[in-house]
């Protein structure tokens, strides 16, 4: 018979009292407060505002593309909060812990610290604000009324959004792991990791990933299928072109994260040796697949960012953008590349001079179609009428950031040079060079572009211009000082040094996250000004920047069905070609539209995964075996759901495109 | 390609995604073609299992070979008999896939092989035995 405790074992696996680590932590205590105060907050403010049903009903299990994609942009702000917040911390231990002083994060929590920050910064705040963004842009720049996949989308999201919420319990309940952000073995590995922290990491991966790889094949479909008749492949938008280019090295290289962190899950549970240091294990063989996943992850986020610079640069420039066809050219070799380069991460694991020279000569060459999208943006620029608003703001920003960061790229290229600036601050400042020069600059400039379109009015420019030049010059503050560090040889993840010569670069790097985290709390201020002054900034032409593509030839925000007519393509500025011809929209002949209907499957299947990693985590079996029948049980049931579509009747089509007409009539 | 005019591409697109409704053109395969597949894939494991299981080989590198040549083989199986890429459906676009599917297989396993052999080549000796082995 069971004994007391053997029936706890088997209730709560590895979970005990001592698990809640941050009740004896005062950072933790603080944080945790604060998160049950804000939640409690948000649902008592929701209850109050009796918002639930409307939150189920129109936004959690709607298949709605634009809604899903807005979730997704929510959700990724709400983890740049966490993951910004993890910076600043190290930002302020890395200034303050010299000589005698010890900083106030220990090295345990430190080292959780910076894991946590790569990871969530990575899959939980570039990739859903990547994925969001396409998923509310493409549809409508291809003339589409959904994606492919309208109910796959919506799980997609959930999936997500269950991988961050794990992430997020991690905090609170147990440890993460301290392992930096891609948990190579053998530190990672059951011997030198025994706790749970690398656990929430591979199971927060896995659950994310799935929601990954489906939105990438699903938008591949969308792209393929769905275009608007005379869209052919070179008459598409070009930020639907880097979409598409995207999704395909999604879909080709997150099987490739999948795997290699099932091998690393096999070590860990069933006592494997794939990656362990004795009995045949190679941990070599981790970082080498890991990487082939990671190389192309870089593109996955930088390419949809050239997407929407090329889209913001001919918008302001009022132009064609030059070299429309060389663009999807370097777009489609840059994907091809992204394959070819994994290895100049580790130059110094010792493959030798062969393979560090294809490598470093293959990672030269990919810096050249790269190359010619700067020169094909300046061209576009040069005589353009230029107007400088936000959007175009951050596009500049990106051009002479990004450059440095490639430029620091190429020395990094070189193997021999790569062997002293290896996982030094050097590579740190490179990375988040490009990453936030590229894709947050590029994402913000997305977002500041495409609001208007989603919600119906601009985003106020003060405050954007404002959040514009503190993260710019915030930037330069906290990552030039790493570059000067990088050189003197300090490397990564320290969180304490002797030589106070140093501390003077990373107090002037904590000055730069501080101005950074004014740009972002004047982004979240230009949120909130702009919900405030929305009359004032109100957009009824739906094309309030005088743009070229087909997002906006209809109303903003647009109708849930997009388009009343699938409109036909001649050329692939569409809306700027449509203008010029003089189009007129239809008024009359509307029919019924079919439209793929609303499930809460999608959520229900997020908190089953949930539940199965937490049950996988603490090692509580039952749970976990539970909630796993649980999936199959809801997906297979989930496929006898036969009513998935209905049709918004004509009179509403009628009824909707006959106030728009009213409206544009107003305006003119 | 997109470029047919025909019925809009909304409607097509929609008869995708709804399981019930079978008004397109993309092949979903057969009972046989299943089959084939189902035993192509058994052989394709079987053999490899049954290579390593009984040691029938003395070359361990050659058994590594064979099962790798197997579970390359394999993934072309899958895309074949289970996603149904063939050069006529979808206007090529499953072709197309198959191809580049080909292609980051051969990248990452002639890759993965080329640097780990040169990273064992290049290992420093782990203990005195490989020491006095040494060149």
């Amino acid at each position: 018979m069971f004994t007391n405790s053997n029936l706890l074992e088997f209730i709560f696996g590895r979970l005990s009292w001592d698990s809640l680590a941050f009740t004896h932590e005062p950072i933790l205590l603080v944080t945790f407060i604060g998160v049950v105060l804000g939640g409690l907050a948000v649902v008592g403010a929701i209850s109050y505002f009796r918002l639930w049903g409307y939150l189920w009903n129109e936004w959690f299990t709607s298949v709605d593309h634009k809604k899903i994609g807005i979730m997704y942009v929510i959700l990724s702000l709400v983890m740049l909060l966490r993951g910004f917040a993890d910076a600043v911390m190290m930002r302020t231990q890395q200034a303050m812990a010299f000589g005698a002083n010890e900083g106030y994060l220990p090295p345990s929590h430190y080292d959780q610290i910076f894991t946590a920050h790569g990871v969530i910064m990575i899959f939980f705040f570039a990739m859903p604000i990547v994925t969001g963004v396409m998923n509310f842009v493409v549809p409508l720049q291809i003339g589409a009324r959904d994606v492919s996949f309208p109910f796959l989308n919506n799980f997609s999201f959930w999936m997500t959004a269950a991988g961050a919420a794990i992430i997020m319990l991690s905090l609170f309940v147990g440890e993460f792991a301290r392992t930096g952000w891609l948990a190579y073995p053998p530190l990672s590995g059951a011997d030198y990791s025994p706790g749970v922290g690398v656990d929430y990491y591979i199971w927060g991966l896995q659950v994310a990933g799935v929601g990954t790889t489906l939105s990438g094949i699903n938008l591949i479909a969308t792209i393929v299928k769905m275009r608007a008749p005379g869209m052919t492949m070179m008459k598409m938008p070009i930020f639907t072109w880097t979409s598409l280019c995207t999704n395909v090295l999604i879909v080709a290289s997150f099987p490739i994260l999948t795997a290699t962190l099932v091998l690393l899950t096999l070590d860990r549970y069933a006592g494997t040796n794939f990656f362990t240091n004795d009995l045949g294990g190679n941990p070599m063989m981790y970082v080498n697949l890991i990487w082939i996943w990671g190389h192309p992850e870089v593109y996955i986020l930088i390419l949809p960012a050239f997407g929407i610079f090329s889209e913001i640069v001919s918008t302001f420039s009022g132009k064609r953008l030059f070299g429309y066809a060389s663009m999807v050219y370097a777009t489609v070799v840059i994907t091809i590349l992204s394959y070819l380069v994994w290895l100049h991460h580790f130059f110094t694991m010792g493959s030798g001079a062969s393979v560090n020279a294809f490598f470093g000569i293959t990672t030269m060459i990919i810096s050249i179609p790269t190359g010619a999208k700067i020169f094909n943006w300046l061209f576009t620029m040069y005589r353009g009428r230029i107007r400088y608003e936000v959007p175009m703001l951050w596009t500049i920003g990106f051009m002479v950031t990004f450059v440095i960061g490639g430029m620091t790229g190429v020395m990094l290229a070189v193997p021999p040079a790569d062997f002293v600036l290896h996982n030094s601050l050097f590579l740190i400042a490179h990375f988040h060079n490009v990453i936030i020069g590229g894709v947050v600059f590029g994402l913000l400039a997305g977002v500041n572009f495409w609001f208007p379109k989603a919600f119906g009015y601009k985003l106020d420019p003060f405050w954007g211009k404002m959040s514009f030049w503190f993260w710019l010059i915030g930037f330069y503050f906290a990552f030039m000082p790493l570059y000067v560090l990088g050189l003197m040889g300090v490397t990564r993840r320290v969180n304490h040094f002797e030589d106070p010569s140093l501390q003077i670069w990373f107090v002037i790097a904590a000055f730069g996250a501080f101005l950074i985290a004014l740009g972002i709390g004047s982004f979240l201020i230009q949120l909130v000004v702009s919900y405030l002054k929305r009359e004032e900034l109100r957009d009824l032409t739906g094309d309030p920047w005088n743009a070229r593509t087909l997002e906006w030839s209809t109303s903003s925000p647009p109708p849930e069905y997009n388009y009343a007519f699938t409109p036909v393509i001649h050329d692939h500025d569409s809306w700027y070609d449509m203008k010029r011809r003089g189009y007129v929209r239809p008024l009359e002949g509307f029919k019924p539209i079919h439209m793929p209907k609303g499930t809460g499957t999608g959520v229900i299947l997020s908190g089953l995964s949930v539940a199965f990693a937490v049950g996988m985590i603490w090692y509580m079996w039952w749970l976990a075996a539970l909630a796993f029948l649980g999936i199959i049980v809801v997906s297979i049931a989930h496929t006898f759901n036969y009513k998935r579509d209905y049709y918004i009747p004509a009179e509403t089509v009628v009824e909707t495109e006959n106030a728009r007409t009213k409206q544009l009539a107003e305006q003119a | 390609m997109s470029s047919h005019p025909q019925a809009p591409a909304q409607e097509s697109a929609h008869n995708t995604h709804h399981g019930h409704s079978h008004g397109h053109e993309a092949a979903h395969g057969s009972f046989k073609s299943y089959m084939t597949g189902f035993v192509l894939a058994v052989i394709l494991t079987a053999i490899p299992f049954w290579l390593v299981m009984a040691d029938v080989l003395d070359n361990k590198a050659l058994t590594a070979g064979i099962v790798m040549a197997f579970a390359a083989v394999q993934v072309v199986v899958h895309m074949v008999y289970f996603l149904h890429m063939n050069s006529k459906s979808e206007g090529g676009w499953t072709m197309l896939a198959m191809i580049f599917t080909i292609v980051i297989v051969v990248i990452a396993l002639s890759g993965s092989l080329w640097v780990m052999h040169h990273l064992n080549t290049n290992m420093m000796p782990m203990n005195p035995e490989m020491m006095k082995n040494m060149p």
